[in-house]
């Protein structure tokens, strides 16, 4: 059985009514196991006090604001070269949340940043840059929005995401060069020495875990919605159409 | 030149024509006919390559077509002559007196098109089709808001295109007057089925 | 293809063709901005290469939906899709007509703006090259956001919130140049990185903005 099967519009329906109460399931018990681990039964650090437990938030979501962009171009790239519809209608269900979780990293951020930085914004090239992903995700955003024909939005958005990569990658790099920040650095990294102890570690791998599950049960849910309302369109034509 | 096999086309998502079959060969005029919303503009423009079939093949060389639509993609602020010379260049063509004269333009040359009425800008819009050098014309509703004199200059424009060899299909209600017209009707072909576009098939 | 640059230089240029209103844009720029932030001359040669290239940039934006709607609404684009001409041409040439037009002069006047902002005068030569070479870019991603929006009603809107952060890179590479440039450091750097993206720009959206042609006229 080919993983394109899952592409056809039925079939991906069929299959995400059985699977979306597990993983929204999932996503449930993941996020309650890390958030509440961390939140009560981490210690608290020496110098950030209890401000550092927001991590548990800002840094899977800012993860995952940057994860549902390369996702949304997966799905642009895999409807036009293969023409899937649920494909694109995927990117557009992702596009919503990925902003969702940029604000919500940088709101977060902010509120972190006020105790420790003393200011709740500064153009910190890490800072810039996501809000900067925020705007591309404005513009695909509306575009999906603006355009009425189903299939024309689909390619239209599909290219816009691809360019738009390149040049929200190009943005990242131009922000470094035109700030160097104060951002601390990563806080998780495989290679360097220099990340969170382990202590903090553990809940937030499961936060991250649990952020991962619950974009991925959003955008199923949302996918399903999209499919619905092209469904619904669909009839109304043929209604009007007089085939029905 | 042109051959049609077994075509559908779409608008909107919605099939509006199925199984067209049809050819064309030099010196062919085919008329199509058929009541408003059948998809006469949608045939021409999937003719035209404007838009994908839903099904079926076209084969024709598209280097060879031209199209003209409702709209003649005119520029108020250039002169009949400016915007004529900017058609033949992107076609290649260098020649634009003889399309003037047929059109009955040659006194308006620089006019700007801002200034002409609207039957005198579909006369440039028409004459367009000759400065192209292409061989088949594709033309929907050409003789809208032309004069009966008019529409016998274009009908002997079109018959000078025939007569060289060239070919033509025209969406049209009125009588150009060219009883060596084929006409097609489209009614017969409007679509039965519940075939519809690609989408709707995978859902419903 | 020639023809095209041709027709749309001719068709800027003549009477509601909207050549220059890009320009005096820029100088109201210039103009605004002291009066919102002050006479202060040391604040305004710390601010001008920015309020410069942001002008330039807001300039460019200005005339860029007129760029394919025109003719996509009076038919034109439907006979050149259909015409020996490839819409990546067409695209490439529009862009190069748009900067001719929008870029260039805004290249041209800037140093006399750059006056009235009290830039530094080491600064003049590195504003003139960077909008030299960034301002192609800028009329490259907008001929992409244009060819995107072209057939929508409020285009324009959609159109800036597309544009604007695809603006960002040159945004700040060609400040960043005229600013070393006006303090007297090395500017080449970002100067070079600027001429990358106008170069990057040129070779992948004309293909990028005929894909999104040929999709709004289907």
């Amino acid at each position: 059985m080919s993983i394109w099967e899952y592409a056809n519009p039925k079939k991906f329906m069929q299959t995400s009514t059985k699977a979306l109460p597990w993983v929204a399931g999932l996503a449930v018990v993941l996020l309650a196991i890390g958030l509440i681990w961390g939140f009560f039964f981490t210690p608290e650090d020496y110098k950030q006090g209890s401000t550092v437990k927001i991590i548990y938030l800002h840094v899977p979501s800012a993860m995952m604001a940057v994860s549902a962009w390369f996702m949304m171009l997966v799905g642009s790239l895999i409807w036009l070269i293969r023409r899937h519809h649920v494909s694109a209608l995927a990117a557009k269900a992702a596009a919503p949340v990925g902003l969702t979780f940029t604000m919500i990293g940088l709101v977060t951020g902010a509120i972190w940043g006020q105790p420790m930085w003393g200011t709740w914004w500064a153009w910190d090239p890490r800072l810039t840059s996501f809000l900067i992903l925020g705007l591309f995700y404005l513009g695909y955003i509306a575009l999906w929005a603006a355009v009425d024909d189903a299939d024309t939005a689909a390619d239209l958005t599909s290219v816009l995401c691809i360019v738009g990569s390149v040049f929200a990658f190009l943005s990242r790099y131009a922000v470094l060069f035109w700030n160097q920040g104060l951002h601390q650095g990563a806080s998780l990294s495989v290679d360097t020495e220099q990340h969170v102890s382990n202590v903090y570690a553990f809940p937030l791998w499961t936060c991250i875990a649990g952020f991962v599950v619950l974009f991925v049960t959003l955008v199923l849910m949302r996918t399903r919605t999209e499919i619905r309302s092209r469904r619904i369109r669909a009839l109304m034509a043929r209604e009007r159409a007089g085939v029905l | 030149m042109l051959h049609v096999d077994d075509l559908a086309v779409s608008r909107g998502g919605l099939t509006v024509l199925e199984g067209l079959c049809f050819g064309l060969v030099a010196a062919d005029l085919l008329i199509l006919r058929g009541p408003n919303g059948v998809g006469k503009t949608t045939l021409l423009r999937t003719l035209a390559g404007l838009q994908p079939a839903l099904a079926g093949r076209v084969s024709v060389d598209q280097e060879q077509i031209t199209y003209s639509g409702h709209a003649d993609g005119l520029k108020a602020t250039l002169t009949v002559a400016e915007n004529l010379q900017f058609w033949a260049a992107v076609h290649g063509q260098t020649v634009i007196d003889p399309a003037i004269a047929a059109m009955n333009l040659t006194a308006l040359q620089t006019r700007r098109a801002a200034d002409l009425s609207a039957g005198q800008k579909r006369r440039l819009g028409l004459a367009r089709l000759s400065v192209t050098g292409r061989k088949i014309w594709l033309m929907d509703e050409p003789t809208v808001s032309l004069d009966a004199a008019s529409v016998g200059l274009f009908g002997a424009m079109l018959r000078a295109h025939l007569a060289q060899g060239g070919a033509a299909v025209v969406a049209t209600h009125i009588d150009l007057g060219l009883p060596e017209a084929r006409v097609l009707d489209l009614s017969q072909f409007k679509a039965k089925s519940k075939r519809q576009g690609a989408f709707d098939e995978a859902f419903a | 293809m020639r023809a095209l640059l041709q027709r749309d230089l001719r068709l800027a240029l003549r009477a509601g063709g909207g050549f220059g209103l890009g320009l005096a844009f820029f100088l109201m720029v210039a103009v605004l901005v002291p009066l919102g932030v002050g006479p202060e001359g040391a604040l305004l040669t710390r601010i001008a290469p920015g309020i410069l290239w942001l002008g330039a940039l807001l300039a460019c934006l200005l005339s860029l939906d007129r760029m394919f709607a025109l003719d996509f609404e009076d038919g034109a684009l439907d006979l050149m899709a259909v015409s020996p001409l490839p819409l990546e041409g067409v695209v490439a040439m529009k862009a190069l007509a748009h900067w001719l037009v929008t870029g260039l002069p805004l290249a041209l006047l800037a140093p006399v703006l750059g006056l009235l902002l009290s830039l530094a005068p080491q600064g003049y030569v590195w504003l003139v090259t960077a909008l030299l070479v960034g301002t192609p870019a800028l009329s490259l991603i907008g001929g992409f956001g244009a060819a995107l929006t072209v057939g929508l009603k409020r285009g324009g809107l959609i159109l800036s919130l597309i544009v604007l952060p695809m603006y960002v890179p040159t945004l700040i590479f060609g400040a960043e140049a005229v600013r070393r440039g006006a303090e007297g450091a090395d500017a080449l750097v970002p100067l070079m990185l600027l001429a990358a993206i106008s170069l990057g720009s040129a070779a992948i959206l004309p293909f990028a903005a005929a894909a999104a042609l040929r999709a709004n006229l289907k």
